[in-house]
């Protein structure tokens, strides 16, 4: 059962005069519990179409699906609180708040999203923080902590509202390889717990593990493959 | 737990402490010197005004009419074209015709003082020397409750002049000037011929050209020097409520057909004048709490452009557009109340130092500015401040909710 598709995906940007074909109609469908990566050369598109599957990009034509229903023609709030709810992103560069601490940072999609009370969204953050091995640091600033311990913490926020989607944008780009083991590990452990997991990387070790591979180049969709269990 | 918006704004001020504290400081000054410039800019008209009040009449019924009179004429034919040439308009006997009636008439009205009153240019001559004085004839028991005469009154009274058919009441310049005091004796040229009066009072109100210029005699020793036996040419009235002196006067012209004129006609021009001066400094006031503005903008400007990664993946996150805007609407709102609190302390004790300051040409020892200190001024002063401080914020706040997120994500990856 797809629970996350494309339709046709087509991205093109305007910069003036000149058209830049970002993607260019592709159709692929996510299950749930999956754990996917999307792979290319730079400029392949592939954070393009991650960026449109998490619904913060507009298609110029196609369609994502979301549980089968159309997002494309939804306003910008609506789809706003569709990832504020369904999706946790992490990106190469961590984004966290410098002025807040880490619990704060981690508590920050809970409070907009008003779901639970201070002290349940105190104890939820908490605890997604101890899955990451990082409850000793939830006092500290972001200044105050090693690169991988930055981006576990932003893989803890993305984690904050429980969302069924991670989608990652090479999160590993500026990790060492151990710091990167660790974060490829602790993301097949999510699709392992049921959530969708989509991963942008060129890091061909990576994407050698994951259990799927979409391949990109100059936007259109290369013939898929499929990893089988034993590989890995 | 503050409100998410609200904890990251200040967090955002908590980083910019200095910034903040001189944009706080900006607006301070700005609410801090409406407060007081516009209070002693009141005060002074607030005191000139009541001035005027006290030591003019509320309305002047005078002999003049405000549209000339018809021509026969025309009240017989209203409707018809007419083209009337060569008229002379009769030499009219000055004076209030029917000054007795009119009189009658405010003596049944409650809250009604009037002093009969016939204006005219006398002589006086003493030591060889001639002083030219405008001279006013009045009732002296009338007078003592329709102006305030009585109250500048320095040497003798109203009643030695009751008293006296040819005492006269002189002002204390005009008798420095004289070199003469109460009991003497001056020589008058006037039109109905020549006179002598004696000094029975001297007043001070502290207005040189009155002082200097201007004698009060008996209404009938008037009427007589001038040679206008019975005449009245003004009636002067005092109101128990001011505020009545328009429809007032509205009413006694319709009613006697001459003009009758409230304070704030007679005054108008230096009414006209406070108008023009309150625009000035209302509109100077508000331009300095623009250029605090100006100090909001630019530290929410800088914010906003520092944070937009962090705006970027709040976005991202799910934070609606105008959650950003809030949060920093909300930091100029910050900066703006706490100015505008700042100046409201700031301001008062400005307008208590001002009121300390001497009055520049003080009629009295020991007169200081008056400045008002009124509840509406800090809320009007404190209310601009909001509105500029918001206005200020929302600029760059809407430039940071449209920021597209990706363009930084895309470009920090």
């Amino acid at each position: 059962m797809s629970v996350l598709a494309t339709r046709n995906l087509t991205r093109h940007l305007h910069d003036g005069e000149v058209e830049f074909t970002l993607v260019e109609d592709v159709s692929v469908s996510f299950a749930e519990g999956e754990f996917a990566v999307i792979t290319g050369p730079s400029g392949s598109g592939k954070s393009s179409l991650l960026y449109l599957l998490g619904l913060l990009d507009v298609p110029t034509s196609g369609d994502v699906l979301l549980d089968g229903e159309s997002t494309a023609r939804l306003p910008e709030d609506a789809r706003a609180a569709l990832r504020l709810r369904h999706f946790g992103f992490v990106f190469q560069f961590h984004f966290l708040l410098p002025e807040l601490t880490v619990l704060d940072n981690v508590m920050l999609p809970m409070r907009q999203l008003a779901r639970l009370d201070e002290a349940a969204m105190r104890s939820a953050a908490r605890g997604v923080l101890a899955g990451l091995g990082m409850e000793d640091q939830a006092r500290k600033l972001p200044s105050q902590l090693s690169g991988g311990q930055r981006q576990r913490v932003a893989v803890a926020r993305a984690l904050a509202n429980q969302p069924r989607f991670i989608l990652a944008d090479e999160p590993t780009g500026s990790l060492d390889s151990r710091n990167s083991a660790a974060v490829f590990a602790m993301l097949q452990d999510l699709s392992r717990r049921g959530h969708t997991v989509i991963v942008v990387t060129h890091d061909a070790d990576f994407a050698v593990r994951a259990g799927r591979r979409i391949k990109l180049v100059d936007g259109r969709q290369k013939p898929e493959v499929r990893i089988q269990k034993s590989e890995i | 737990m503050l409100p998410l918006s609200l904890d990251i704004a200040l967090s955002h001020i908590r980083s910019r402490k200095r910034q903040a504290l001189v944009s706080v400081l900006g607006v301070a000054i700005g609410v801090g010197f409406f407060i007081a410039l516009s209070g002693m800019m009141n005060g002074f008209q607030d005191y000139y005004r009541t001035e005027l009040i006290e030591s003019n009449p509320h309305i002047v019924i005078s002999d003049e009419y405000r549209t000339p009179a018809l021509q026969p004429l025309e009240g017989a034919e209203k409707d018809a074209v007419l083209d009337i040439k060569r008229v002379l308009p009769r030499d009219p006997v000055r004076g209030l015709a029917n000054a007795p009636r009119i009189m009658r008439a405010l003596d049944l009205m409650p809250g009604v003082h009037y002093a009969p009153t016939l204006s005219g240019q006398l002589l006086l001559r003493r030591a060889g020397r001639d002083y030219a004085v405008s001279a006013l004839g009045i009732a002296p028991l009338k007078e003592e409750r329709a102006s305030n005469l009585v109250r500048d009154m320095n040497q003798g009274s109203l009643a030695h002049l009751a008293a006296a058919a040819d005492g006269v009441i002189i002002g204390a310049k005009l008798a420095e000037k004289m070199q003469a005091g109460i009991g003497d004796t001056l020589a008058v040229a006037a039109r109905g011929g020549r006179a002598t009066l004696r000094v029975v009072g001297i007043f001070k109100t502290g207005l040189e050209q009155l002082d200097a210029g201007r004698v009060y005699v008996n209404l009938t020793k008037q009427q007589a020097m001038q040679g206008r036996a019975r005449i009245v040419n003004q009636i002067r009235i005092r109101l128990a409520d001011i505020r009545q002196s328009i429809p007032m006067a509205e009413m006694l012209e319709s009613r006697f057909g001459y003009k009758a004129a409230p304070w704030e006609e007679t005054n108008s021009r230096i009414l006209s004048v406070f108008v023009l001066q309150n625009f000035i400094i209302y509109s100077t006031l508000t331009a300095i709490m623009l250029v605090a503005g100006f100090g909001i903008y630019n530290i929410i400007s800088t914010v906003v452009g520092e944070k937009a990664r962090d705006i970027a993946i709040m976005r991202s996150i799910g934070l609606p557009a105008p959650a950003i805007v809030r949060m920093f609407l909300v930091q100029g709102l910050i900066v703006g109340t706490i100015g505008a609190l700042a100046g409201c302390v700031m301001g008062y004790f400005m307008a208590r130092g001002l009121a300390m300051v001497p009055a520049p040409g003080a009629t009295e020892p020991g007169q200081t500015l008056r400045v008002l200190i009124q509840g509406w001024r800090f809320v009007l002063a404190g209310g601009i401040a909001l509105l500029i401080a918001a206005w200020a914020a929302w600029l760059p706040a809407r430039r940071a909710a449209r920021t597209n997120p990706l363009n930084i994500i895309r470009g920090a990856t």
